[in-house]
């Protein structure tokens, strides 16, 4: 894995860039490590604060670790008519954990998400980014089955 | 019986996107050349007689948001596309940044030239990492061809939040900060990115703009609705049979989108309600159904056009469950600047759940209006004056559904 500060200092000339350094460590890591905020915050001139401010203001982005493959499931009112809830109680059975949670091998990390764009096949979920519509309880072994 | 009617999505399925020569074969980029052989101020002028008003949601005149930051002196200025569709239930952005990229970027660059600025930027919402890809791949191709002229585009990730859809939260996020909204005025055009003049529009808005220099001003404004002419992409969700998207001039009414183009109920189920512009948009009733969907036409009947999402819900369909789903969205996207929205969207909420769980009585009533009343005056922007839109508008049209669930 590439080293934090190399992948924030390829954003430093880049003004306002530490969302875009943030969005490249999580392509990395699939989360922001601690310490890279810091490092962040000197390479952009700003206070931690800020910089932790940022960090956290977005939902997309995490301080602190995450699973492998990220599992975001829409709640927003299109996706919950269409019985989001049921593909939620779905995946918490089969991975065995709670919304928010990790699986304890560290491969799957379930969390919910606003509206993500792909409303023509609700309820949609995604998995590190990538969309999966008109999903149903009975899909999602065979969804989870392809993270491999 | 109403028809789409393709000016935004004129090439989609047309043109291969990612081959810049499909399309200017269909004509692309001429409108830039056009553009830049007129007059700043007759080619603002031509924007603005063609009527066309923003597609974001606000429906400004968008030639009239350019003047003013043409008029305004400065040796840089910006020019922003704002990409970052957060609204629930929208996907129409993503639809004509997929199928025609060069159309946007033609529409920026042709703004850019209008208000004397140099430099843009697409603001994409993070969840579409697979555009922002292919936004690149067509900025690439059109800076190899040269043919923008010298106009420099660069695309930003949004990191997921809703309101960043507001123009000064968008930029403060583009600046690297929380996107959090600044206070209005003064206002982006005058005083925007890094403090400099900043015309901030919708991909669609853009969209419009190479069609209006190629036709004319006169053809688009004879198009649709007086007030609002043009079209607008609409988007299809819930329980209507053909969930997908349609471009259709603004005088269509609501009930030609559900039924002529939508299909109907699905299920033949009977309809309850319909919410256009998003999950900030009025509940609709049947009664209303014969409004056209132009911008002054659904604001006079206390709902809103918005982005364009047309969600439909059956009979079936629990009002107030629907309505407490989305007083929990207002809570966890207000950002915290302001107080009323802070607070506001967190006990209404409370109050939704409440009356969902059947635990709440008339005064809860009275205070989810009050409540929702205050907001709609005292928050800082949009996104809190417009929360509780389907709290007051399913009060006002759908009363019973709350009655029924009073302890």
């Amino acid at each position: 894995m590439a080293d934090y500060k190399a992948i924030i200092d390829r954003y430093k000339e880049l003004p306002g860039g530490i969302i875009e350094a943030y969005h490249a460590l999580q392509r990395e890591y699939n989360y922001i490590p601690e310490d890279a905020v810091d490092y962040a915050a000197r390479v952009f001139d700003m206070s931690k604060a800020q910089a932790y401010g940022v960090a956290t203001f977005y939902s997309y982005l995490k301080i602190g670790e995450r699973g492998q493959y990220i599992i975001r499931i829409c709640e927003s009112a299109p996706c919950h008519v269409a019985g989001a809830h049921e593909v939620v109680r779905a995946l918490e059975k089969e991975l065995g954990i709670k919304m928010g949670e990790t699986t304890p091998d560290g491969k799957f990390t379930l969390e919910f998400t606003e509206c993500v764009g792909q409303c023509q096949a609700t309820p949609v979920i995604t998995i590190n980014s990538k969309p999966y519509g008109d999903m149903t309880a009975e899909k999602i072994a065979a969804v989870l089955a392809e993270c491999q | 019986m109403a028809e789409e009617m393709r000016i935004v999505l004129r090439n989609m399925g047309k043109i291969d996107p990612l081959k810049i020569e499909d399309y200017i074969a269909a004509g692309g980029y001429k409108s830039l050349e056009k553009a830049r052989s007129m007059e700043q101020e007759a080619l603002i002028e031509e924007v603005k007689k063609s009527g066309l008003r923003g597609r974001g949601g606000a429906g400004f005149n968008c030639g009239m948001k350019w003047s003013f930051s043409y008029k305004v002196q400065s040796e840089q200025k910006y020019v922003v596309c704002n990409a970052d569709e957060g609204e629930p239930g929208t996907y129409k952005d993503r639809i004509i940044m997929e199928n025609d990229p060069h159309s946007v970027l033609e529409g920026m660059a042709i703004c850019g030239y209008a208000i004397g600025a140099d430099k843009g930027y697409i603001y994409c919402r993070g969840e579409y990492p697979y555009v922002v890809e292919m936004l690149n791949q067509a900025i690439a191709q059109a800076k190899e061809k040269g043919v923008l002229a010298g106009f420099d585009i660069e695309v930003r990730m949004g990191a997921g939040a809703y309101v960043c859809g507001e123009e000064s939260a968008l930029i403060e996020s583009i600046e690297g900060n929380r996107g959090e909204p600044r206070f209005k005025p003064p206002f982006p055009p005058v005083i925007g990115l890094w403090q400099k003049p900043t015309i901030v529009n919708n991909v669609e808005t853009f969209a419009n703009i190479p069609v209006i220099l190629e036709k004319g001003a006169d053809w688009y404004k004879a198009i649709g609705a007086e007030r609002y002419p043009g079209t607008k992409v609409l988007t299809l969700t819930g329980d209507v049979n053909n969930r997908t998207v349609y471009e259709v001039p603004t005088d269509t009414t609501i009930r030609q989108v559900i039924y002529d183009l939508g299909g109907g109920i699905k299920d033949d189920k009977k309809f309850k309600a319909v919410q256009i512009g998003g999950t900030s948009g009025g509940f609709i009733p049947e009664s209303m159904l014969d409004t056209p969907i132009d911008f002054d036409s659904m604001t006079a009947i206390g709902a809103v056009l918005g982005s364009g999402a047309v969600f439909v819900m059956d009979e079936s369909r629990d009002i107030v469950n629907v309505v407490a789903r989305i007083a929990g969205f207002f809570e966890h996207e207000s950002c915290g600047k302001c107080s009323p929205c802070r607070e506001g969207t967190k006990r209404m909420h409370e109050l939704m759940e409440k009356m969902n769980a059947g635990q709440g009585d008339g005064t809860d009533l009275s205070l989810l209006e009050r409540l929702g009343t205050v907001m709609t005056k005292a928050c800082l922007c949009g996104l809190g004056q417009a929360a509780p839109a389907p709290v007051l508008t399913t009060l006002k049209n759908f009363p019973g559904e709350y009655q029924a669930k009073l302890n």
